[in-house]
């Protein structure tokens, strides 16, 4: 083979790889979204809200632990923590009386919280960009199909499918799980059978909401953090979700693929429409499947 | 229907009286308010034809910014990019407006609900950032500015009036449709589709032609944004615009014909005063809108028409005994 036939192929591998750990970053949040929309039915505009909290706080909690390895972990750790509280006292004070409001007065209303979320981390955090160093662990790269990929990026691959699977186990293997399930099919008959269901929906929305703090904390060390990461995050996810199949886990995993697949190619090829792409590709699916590419919940 | 009625009660005075003050206004007022009624009459143009959608087609217009965008753009490129007449422009805005409106309905309207919305919003959010991105012809993010309008329109008194006739010609319109057979099917049809179509109307049919007026509309409102603005940046095509004309829908109250006038009218006092003294602005808009939902999920407008309807059925009770 030429040397820019080589070039060529190791720059398609390269932005695969790259494409696929965006997309995991990407598949967390949306798996969040998903969750709580296939059980609540809510569309959660604040989730887009609570990732930006999640990346503001692991940035906080690297920076509070010195700055080391080991306040990169707890910070993966305790954000998601973090933000499940911030969502535990939203859902008890707000969301619980709303779930039978139609679904524009509910979109309206996680819109409104979007807009004091975001306020309020203006009011903490300012509006500077912050940036998080990965632990020395991750940190520089290896030479994967002859050129560089950055080490954090591989980790993200792998912690993919690892939240995937623990998600699955989670819905189809323990009871809470099940029950959660059982609630978004049928809320009227879980509760005739003696289940609270309020503090199922409570727990779901946490779980939810956790999965958008960790996405945060995960993105943290690759982009610069910031206001208006919500903006760009909840539309990508919320379309991500749609193609997927509304509620559907593994849709959210096809969903993230394909976006963020078609934006690292279009990095590669038309650098300066790259964010037209996944759009371009979320419309031909909507258009040709428009209850998305896997079983919808609902 | 939950429309008010404008040909009763003391509503003919009330409107004289507002009417004849806004023809008065740039006499006694300083320039700086007299641009804020600008904003807010073409604000309201704009919140007016998405009612008509959602409110009373019941449809989930989710990213209606984009045809007040793509009638901005429209403008402003044939201002600057063009030797052609600026009627032209003034024009084409608002016909590009309709005719993506209907491409873009002609997609949406097979689907319902959550779905309709989703779709427009990737189709809307495609054609956004192909604009965000198009340096060579749109500016990128960057916009158009210091746009040269047609000397009809220059001189902020002179754009004043032009845009309050604009707006009395598009409320007498809409007004109109509101009452004709189309606007009492499209309420028919968001009440309940599946007996409309059994008795034989065309939902699809009446749908599009809703959104088509609706966008039509909204390029009109884009037309005027470069008059009042005199540029064009991409925010105007951002979903977020999209759900802040919803909310001005919202705080007004859906069914009603004069509540997104008043919506508009709060949101932009609230954008511009509020503003002023914090950058928060947002905060007491999320506030506001959360005790809106909690409390008054009809609108200010809403609340007031159930008012007067309970007071009037109260005096015909009276009467009867």
């Amino acid at each position: 083979m030429e040397a820019s036939q080589v070039a060529f192929l190791s720059a398609i591998g390269n932005h695969f790889l790259v494409g696929i750990s965006r997309a995991m970053i990407l598949f967390v949040v949306s798996a969040g979204l998903s969750f709580i929309l296939g059980v609540l039915r809510v569309p959660n505009l604040a989730h887009g809200s609570l990732y930006m909290i999640g990346a503001f706080v692991a940035h906080g909690l690297t920076t509070f632990f010195g700055g080391g390895s080991i306040g990169f972990w707890f910070a993966l750790l305790l954000s998601p923590l973090v933000v499940a509280l911030i969502s535990l006292v939203a859902e008890r004070a707000l969301f619980c009386h709303l779930y039978e409001r139609e679904h524009l007065m509910l979109l309206l209303f996680t819109f409104a919280l979007m807009l004091i979320l975001g306020d309020l981390v203006k009011i903490f955090w300012g509006a500077d960009y912050r940036s998080v160093t990965a632990p020395k662990l991750l940190q520089g790269s290896v030479t994967v199909f002859s050129s560089p990929i950055p080490k954090y990026n591989l980790f993200l691959l792998g912690m993919g499918p690892v939240i995937a699977v623990a998600l699955y186990l989670f819905s189809n293997k323990t009871r809470i799980g099940k029950i959660a399930r059982a609630a978004a099919a049928d809320r009227e008959m879980v509760s005739a059978i003696g289940i609270n269901v309020s503090w199922v929906f409570a727990f779901a929305f946490i779980l939810g909401c956790s999965l958008a703090g960790l996405g945060g904390a995960l993105v943290s060390p690759t982009v610069s953090v910031t206001l208006g990461m919500d903006h760009d995050i909840i539309i990508e996810t919320f379309l991500i979700v749609t193609i997927g199949g509304l509620g559907n886990m593994w849709g959210a995993m096809v969903g993230s693929l394909i976006f963020g697949l078609t934006q690292s190619f279009g990095v590669l090829f038309l650098p300066q429409f790259a964010i037209v792409f996944p759009y371009i590709a979320v419309v031909i699916v909507l258009i040709w499947k428009p209850r998305g590419m896997l079983k919808a919940v609902w | 229907m939950r429309a008010i009625d404008f040909q009763k009660g003391r509503t003919p005075i009330f409107n004289s009286i507002l009417l004849a003050f806004l023809i008065l206004a740039p006499a006694v007022l300083p320039a700086f308010y007299i641009y804020i009624f600008s904003v807010i009459f073409v604000t309201a143009i704009l919140a007016m034809s998405l009612n008509l959608v959602v409110g009373h087609g019941g449809l989930y217009q989710f990213h209606h910014g984009v045809f007040y965008g793509i009638g901005a753009y429209t403008l402003a490129l044939i201002l600057t990019k063009t030797d052609l007449p600026p009627w032209v422009g003034f024009i084409a805005g608002p016909v590009c407006a309709a005719l993506a409106g209907w491409l873009i309905g002609l997609f949406c309207v097979r689907l319902s609900r959550l779905y309709f919305g989703m779709l427009q919003i990737s189709l809307g959010s495609l054609i956004w950032a192909v604009t965000f991105r198009w340096y060579a012809l749109t500016g990128g993010d960057d916009g158009i500015h210091g746009i040269e309008l047609p000397g009809i329109l220059s001189g902020i008194t002179r754009s004043y009036y032009v845009i309050l006739i604009v707006l009395s010609v598009c409320l007498i319109a809409l007004y109109r449709i509101y009452k004709s057979p189309f606007g009492i099917t499209l309420r028919a049809i968001r009440d309940n589709p599946e007996r409309c179509a059994a008795v034989g109307i065309n939902v699809r049919r009446h749908q599009l032609l809703a959104i088509v007026i609706a966008t039509f509309f909204a390029g009109v409102a884009g037309v005027f944004f470069v008059v009042v603005e005199r540029s064009v940046f991409p925010d105007l095509m951002f979903w977020v615009l999209s759900l802040e004309i919803m909310i001005m829908c919202l705080l007004g109250g859906w069914f009603t014909f004069s509540g997104p006038i008043l919506g508009a009218a709060i949101m932009v006092s609230l954008r511009t005063f509020a503003g002023v003294y914090t950058e928060y602005w947002t905060l007491i808009l999320g506030v506001i809108l959360i005790l809106l939902i909690f409390f008054l999920p009809e609108g200010v407008m809403g609340f007031i028409a159930l008012k007067l309807k309970r007071r009037e059925l109260l005096l015909e009770a009276k009467k009867d005994i």
